[in-house]
């Protein structure tokens, strides 16, 4: 840590004056000519051992007396997360992939001191063979549009001044000290956005129906419970910079009237839980979360609450059980979320991305917003590109790119020039796209017309090896064990499309079973409680 | 027998910190709802959830113990049973069972007579499966006490357990 920069203004916030004093200040206190070296610190690089490597360069760095001042941090995700540890040297953006503790003394001799580039940590372009010095050149980041992303690489998630030097709460000034409720609400559904955690339904009217609600007490609730298998795109924005997520809903809970909030996130994403919790405590001590956030009078308090681990929670209902300690069993919903949910109150529940999205609709305004993407669907995506495809990791796009640009352009195609055979969307709940709808631009209405459905944006890529009877089975096991028992319909139907595709893979099917799994299939629609069990 | 034994290796913890557990659970009196996340501590304590404690955690709170067992036996994440000095946590999600997750777990029935969710007779290793760990560009993963392993292969799964006594 260079310099802590909370000592130049000590104390709370009052005003949207005494965060741009702050803001002002933290810029000015950046020293331009300075290098920046950023190293991923997000779960996936540290998997490959980034942690490894940034104690390489704290040690380098404090022992060797450089002769140019070095800034140095360890962010969130960059989303190339195969190629980690990443380490990006700025201000050229220079992009170094499997970087190991051994190249730290080389990258600071040579790249840091003489400006000379180390040839055998570039990437090189499967498609051409070159070597890509900047990251911006590198075909996997340079046809995104990295809105929610692109803070990730930039910032340290735990030091709230690396945010709030990027404009960070700037969006909460905006809202909370110029803009009345109707206004907010309006700026959201102009701008078209809707829900990320699956279905896609518009915030906006998701909003309203809560701020219509009857009731003194609302809540505000941010799913970030994420279960499906190949998603982790949420953890990904928490881990990386966990207040625009706070940000977006503190604008939230003004629009709608809340003063308590909750962040439900899943007990297997650590580093997720622990960045959370040091950003709600450091936005505590600014006063831009609390009572009287910045001198508005307005007050909004947040609580963490760990998931137990159970797939069937990121449906609304389960999620809001297991918020009041109970099972997390989904229910009937007679009644909306946004006029009964936790203890029976208006409860307004949106996903980490959703959320994420808010400060920028409110900062850069709904016309700007509304042009990204297509007609139905509005702004950028966040997909986990992953399976058998060269370049994974995480993808932001603008809706409307096909899945052809997404799988060849930015994944790079298929490794061991394999061919494609289809690739799966929508975790659990959605389906196989096969190779003639690779042209589809993806959105959400496009989705669900091909059957499968955008869920939580997971975009698994299968090859000529992998068989489809195989994920069939793999995917109803999958729901099978997640069923949470308390309908008929879920529990025995499951079990016995599970036997009914193991006696496939074991090659001995009935022709019959087809029409049974048919029924089966028609059944579980009409008859389930919840989404697990519905599709 | 030897699970017995540990039973009562627990039971003689569980009486030495008598006054932290109670401790520990008295802080939730008022938050009755957040008894998941007393079950989250008690196991990150003992790595289980005794039965011990849940019938106290029962009887302090208020809470009927039938429901502090459904809530204990409904999440993955608690187990009931004592477990292993060292989890061993192999991801089952789509990234990684298309790239070879469950041949991981196959192996650990095969070399180690470990099944998820058993422990072996010395206490030195558990095996659960996860269901997406969310590192999907690097699967199949496995995650050994909390160190995530990336890319592993039934060999190198060997070899990264070697480390762990």
């Amino acid at each position: 840590m260079p310099e802590k920069q909370s000592t130049l203004l000590k104390k709370k916030l009052n005003s949207a004056a005494d965060l741009e004093t702050l803001r002002r200040a933290l810029l000015a206190a950046k020293d331009k000519s300075r290098v920046n070296i950023a190293v991923c610190g997000g779960t996936g690089c540290r998997a490959s051992g980034a942690e490894a490597v940034v104690k390489a360069f704290r040690e380098e760095i404090a022992k060797n007396g450089l002769k140019v001042k070095v800034d140095f941090k360890e962010t969130g995700c960059h989303g190339f997360c195969e190629r980690g540890p990443v380490v990006v040297i700025g201000p050229e953006r220079i992009f170094y992939q499997h970087v190991k503790p051994e190249d730290v003394p080389e990258i600071l001799a040579e790249t840091i001191a003489a400006g000379k580039v180390v040839e055998r940590l570039l990437y090189t372009d499967p498609a051409t063979g070159k070597k890509i010095t900047r990251e911006t050149d590198v075909p996997f980041y340079n046809k995104q549009t990295r809105l929610l992303l692109g803070a990730n690489g930039e910032i340290d998630p735990r030091e709230i001044d690396q945010y709030l030097a990027a404009g960070g709460y700037a969006a909460l000034g905006k809202a909370l000290l110029t803009m009345t409720p109707p206004q907010i609400l309006d700026e959201i559904k102009r701008a078209g956005l809707r829900g990320r955690g699956g279905g896609g339904f518009p915030t906006a009217r998701k909003w309203q129906s809560c701020m219509d609600a009857e009731g003194d007490i609302k809540y505000v609730i941010c799913n970030a419970d994420e279960g499906d298998p190949g998603s982790y795109q949420d953890r990904s924005i928490l881990e990386g910079n966990p207040h625009s997520v706070i940000e977006g809903m503190i604008i939230g809970a003004y629009t709608i009237g809340s003063s308590q909030g909750y962040i439900y996130v899943r007990n297997e994403y650590p580093l997720a839980v622990e960045h959370a919790r040091q950003a709600i405590k450091q936005a505590l001590e600014y006063g831009l979360l609390g009572d009287d956030i910045l001198g508005s009078g307005f007050s909004f308090h947040i609580t963490i609450n760990k998931g137990g681990g159970a797939f069937v929670c990121g449906e609304s209902s389960a999620l809001i059980a297991s918020l009041e300690g109970k099972i997390g069993e989904p229910r009937a919903k007679y009644t909306h979320m946004a006029e009964k949910g936790l203890w029976d109150r208006p409860s307004l529940l949106n996903n980490v991305k959703t959320w994420a999205n808010v400060p920028l609709i409110i900062n850069r305004g709904a016309d700007w917003y509304a042009k990204i993407g297509t007609a139905g669907s509005k702004g950028t995506m966040v997909f986990s590109l992953v399976g058998k495809i060269n370049n994974s990791g995480l993808v932001e796009v603008p809706f409307g790119i096909t899945l052809r640009e997404m799988i060849y352009d930015i994944g790079g195609g298929i490794p061991g020039g394999k061919k494609f055979k289809a690739v799966q969307t929508g975790g659990p709940s959605g389906g196989c796209i096969p190779e003639q709808y690779l042209d589809t631009p993806v959105d959400f209405d496009e989705l669900t017309k091909l059957g499968s459905m955008m869920g939580s944006g997971g975009i698994i890529v299968m090859d000529e090896d992998t068989c489809m009877v195989d994920v069939a089975r793999y995917f109803i096991e999958f729901l099978k064990g997640e069923s949470c028992g308390k309908c008929v319909p879920c529990r025995e139907g499951l079990s016995k499309l599970s036997e009914i595709l193991d006696r496939i893979v074991r090659g001995r099917g009935k022709p019959e079973d087809l029409d049974v799994m048919t029924d089966i299939g028609a059944i579980l629609d009409i008859g389930a409680l919840c989404a697990l069990g519905r599709s | 027998m030897d699970e017995d034994l540990n039973v009562t290796a627990v039971r003689n913890i569980i009486e030495g910190n008598a006054g932290k557990i109670a401790a520990l659970i008295s802080s939730y009196a008022d938050k009755k709802e957040e008894l998941i996340s007393l079950l989250q501590d008690v196991q990150a304590e003992f790595n289980y959830l005794p039965q011990d404690v849940l019938i106290r955690i029962s009887q302090t709170l208020e809470i009927p113990l039938s429901q502090v067992f459904s809530v204990a036996t409904f999440f993955h994440a608690f187990s009931l049973k004592p477990r292993g000095r060292h989890t061993v946590t192999v991801c089952l999600g789509t990234a990684c069972h298309v790239k070879g997750g469950q041949r991981l777990v196959d192996k650990m029935a095969r070399d180690y007579g470990l099944e998820p969710g058993e422990t072996t007779p010395d206490e030195r290793l558990t095996l659960e499966t996860a269901n997406c760990l969310g590192c999907c560009a690097l699967g199949p993963v496995v995650v050994i006490d909390g160190t995530y392993e990336s890319q592993v292969n039934p060999d190198k799964l060997d070899k990264i357990l070697k480390k762990y006594k």
